[in-house]
């Protein structure tokens, strides 16, 4: 082992080491005319509206079965885009790395990263890189920042949540949280589950192309594209899971909702882990699943685009939006019972993502 | 879930349960799983289910929690617990509050891996909490075995161990609470077995049911009970549970551990319902490395998690439940343990108000 095996400290310098870097490690991974410039900033061309966001990522371990970190930090930042209805135009990262980590394991969390970036049609365009002393940080942390374009005219948000809306969920929950639980070891079990870390943009271009208004009179109406009104509200349920994302959508629209324990797919390896060590599916996050609130017209058509895509085969109406009980989620039971389902207290399972 | 004999169970239930039936569960997982599947909702009106003491956390006393955060406060000191017990208020503080301020709190999922921190870090001081049943003690027992046969001499064990059928004794003498019959714990008697339990039945005339944790599990205990004609300790959960127990488990405890007084939540101090170091383990105690000093406790105000625990009062019935004492926000252990029956209750609840 030698020391090029190894970041340095002086990777982070600004200097010679850091110039090598960048050029051997992220632009041959990321290859792409922006970044190849090496400007400070990246300049895009927009039309329309715009989304922005930025997300963190500090998973432990950085590999797990089905992704790692670099897979996480793509796609986490392209759902969040594609919750806005955005299609991704370009990302950012920025990584935090800790003095001695291999070089090896950077370059395949980039290769990792363009694989990613590469599904979901959006590349990297610009980062930073910054190298702390061993101890200052754990192996490596990566901050993703993404721009996208907006492709419905109207406000997607609760606030456009009606009383009869159907909720779909695009899988099965909680193999992400389950995938990395495993991979740290601490339980001591082996599962064929894997993390559903994906990009979901393609699937939520699908969704948005089923909810469009196909009416004859609409379509027979002018060029533009129809209305994609129906589609009211889309979240990915990552940590605190299906539940937060409900109690939260229930809040803010100040509208109840209402889920059936029996629709929620969850797989039977996952199921069986949460009887074990008593965790709730429901509460475990993901990170390739999305949660859409349609008009309940369009339901069948969404699922049915939905089911017809990749990543959502196992889709499904899972409840419904009601004016009862505005403010909370009701779970029926599969043995009928209702209770009220909460956002989860306190520490989960830190550093799930 | 097995949700297929359901209906039949509760439609012979509804059929030959008498009204005035009142049953209490011992036992933190059946706390959680009657009130995850909503079987109050589903059961005739005539039967009633209470919780008893069976939330290992919550009937561990303000002045053991104390001892507990006490000990984390030490430098030299990394205290390993179960994660259940981080965010419990204890007289001024919580486990969490204090890892925040520097503490050294680690949450393990099995004592061994207590023994194998303070293996990999000899120059600390490993503390392991030990709160729980019959059904934990025999692994803390095989991890004060371990560290012995392996010489890691930096590992200890707080015995805060009870055991479980003294408190049912104790209840019975109150006699604060009418009870039917007891839906008797699953994983304790895959340990004790059932002989420990026949007091019950013939010194006080109350019958209980050893009780899987499936809903149906807990809906056949129950049927098992209303058909009893003579007060009988019965296993319901036959696929785990045997008349003797795990004898392997009870010689592990009964080599590591030595009977001794309790602090019960609730009950009080009950002579001989805790578990000490024995002798010949003595050096495993951390009572033994270090003198630990607490002050006066001071019990959490206006929290009724005592009278909670002896099924007195029903946790919607606490004047704190759910306005000043939530999850997000506890006052007593009842509302924090992922077994305490005030959680269950509020985790659980109906969306229009508390079923």
């Amino acid at each position: 082992m030698t020391a090029a095996d190894r970041i340095l400290l002086g990777h982070g310098s600004g200097g010679k080491l850091y110039r090598d870097l960048v050029r051997d490690v992220f632009v041959e991974a990321f290859a792409n005319p922006i970044l190849e410039r090496l400007d400070d900033a990246a300049s895009l061309a927009t039309s329309g509206r715009i989304a922005f966001t930025t997300d963190s990522h500090v998973v432990q371990p950085w590999r797990f079965s089905g992704g790692d970190i670099g897979r996480l930090a793509v796609a986490g930042t392209v759902n969040d885009l594609a919750t806005a209805a955005a299609r991704p135009l370009a990302l950012a990262a920025a990584f935090i790395i800790e003095e001695g980590f291999f070089m090896d394991d950077l370059r395949a969390i980039c290769a990792s990263m363009a694989r990613t970036a590469a599904e979901a049609g959006v590349a990297i365009v610009t980062g930073d890189t910054k190298v702390v002393e061993r101890g200052a940080a754990d192996g490596i942390f990566i901050t993703t920042t993404g721009v996208g374009e907006i492709v419905v005219d109207h406000e997607l948000g609760a606030q456009s949540v009606r009383d009869g809306d159907a909720v779909i969920l695009s899988g099965s929950i909680g193999d992400h949280a389950m995938a990395v639980l495993a991979a740290r070891d601490e339980f001591h079990f082996t599962t064929t589950v894997e993390s559903d870390c994906a990009p979901l943009w393609g699937l939520v271009e699908v969704a948005v192309a089923a909810a469009r208004d196909t009416a004859p009179a609409a379509a027979a109406r002018a060029t533009a594209p129809a209305s994609a009104a129906a589609l009211r509200f889309l979240r990915d349920p990552t940590r605190g899971g299906l539940t937060t994302v409900l109690a939260e959508l229930a809040e803010s629209a100040s509208l109840g909702v209402e889920i059936e324990e029996r629709a929620i797919p969850v797989s039977a390896a996952v199921r069986s882990i949460c009887d074990l060590l008593g965790y709730e599916p429901l509460s475990l996050a993901n990170e390739g699943k999305m949660v859409f609130v349609v008009a309940p017209e369009k339901s069948d058509a969404v699922v049915a685009a939905l089911r017809a895509h990749a990543l959502g085969r196992h889709a499904a109406r899972i409840g419904s939006i009601t004016a009862a009980h505005p403010g909370r989620v009701a779970l029926r039971t599969v043995l009928g019972t209702r209770r009220v389902l909460d956002m989860p207290v306190g520490e989960l399972l830190p550093r799930i993502c | 879930m097995t949700s297929a004999r359901i209906p039949a169970l509760i439609s012979e239930l509804r059929c030959e349960a008498r009204d005035g039936l009142v049953y209490m569960e011992v036992c933190g997982t059946h706390t959680m799983a009657i009130s995850r599947a909503g079987l109050r909702q589903l059961l005739p009106a005539g039967i009633k289910l209470v919780s008893g003491p069976g939330c290992p956390v919550c009937v561990t006393s303000t002045a053991d929690l104390d001892r507990v955060v006490a000990l984390a406060r030490r430098p030299e000191v990394t205290l390993a617990t179960f994660g259940d017990l981080v965010r419990v208020p204890s007289s001024r503080t919580t486990l969490a509050a204090e890892r925040a301020a520097g503490a050294d709190v680690r949450v393990v999922y099995s004592p061994l891996d207590a023994v194998n921190l303070a293996q990999a870090e000899p120059e600390r001081e490993v503390v392991f909490a030990g709160i729980g049943f019959e059904t934990t003690a025999p692994i803390v027992a095989a991890a004060v075995l371990e560290a012995r046969a392996r010489g890691v001499a930096n590992f200890s064990v707080l015995s805060l161990h009870k055991t479980m059928p003294l408190p049912l004794r104790a209840l019975l003498d109150l006699g604060e609470t009418p009870i039917s019959g007891f839906i008797l714990p699953g994983h304790v008697s895959v340990v004790t077995g059932t002989a420990c339990y026949e007091f019950l039945a013939s010194e006080y005339a109350v019958g209980g049911v050893v009780a899987g944790f499936e809903p149906d599990d807990v809906l056949e205990a129950l049927l098992m009970l209303v058909r009893q004609t003579a007060p009988t300790i019965e296993i319901g959960y036959r696929r785990a549970v045997r008349a003797e127990g795990n004898l392997v488990a009870q010689r592990l405890m009964a080599t590591v551990f030595a009977p001794s007084d309790a602090d019960w939540r609730g009950l009080g101090v009950i002579p001989g319902s805790g578990l000490a170091l024995a002798d010949e383990y003595r050096e495993s105690a951390t009572e033994e490395r270090f003198t630990i000093e607490i002050e006066e406790p001071i019990e959490p105000k206006g929290c009724a998690c005592g009278e909670v625990l002896r099924g007195v009062l029903d946790p919607a019935d606490c004047a704190l439940f759910g306005s000043r004492c939530t999850p997000a926000d506890p006052v007593g252990p009842c509302m924090v343990s992922s077994e305490g029956s005030c959680a269950a209750r509020y985790r659980y609840r109906d969306v229009d108000g508390v079923v």
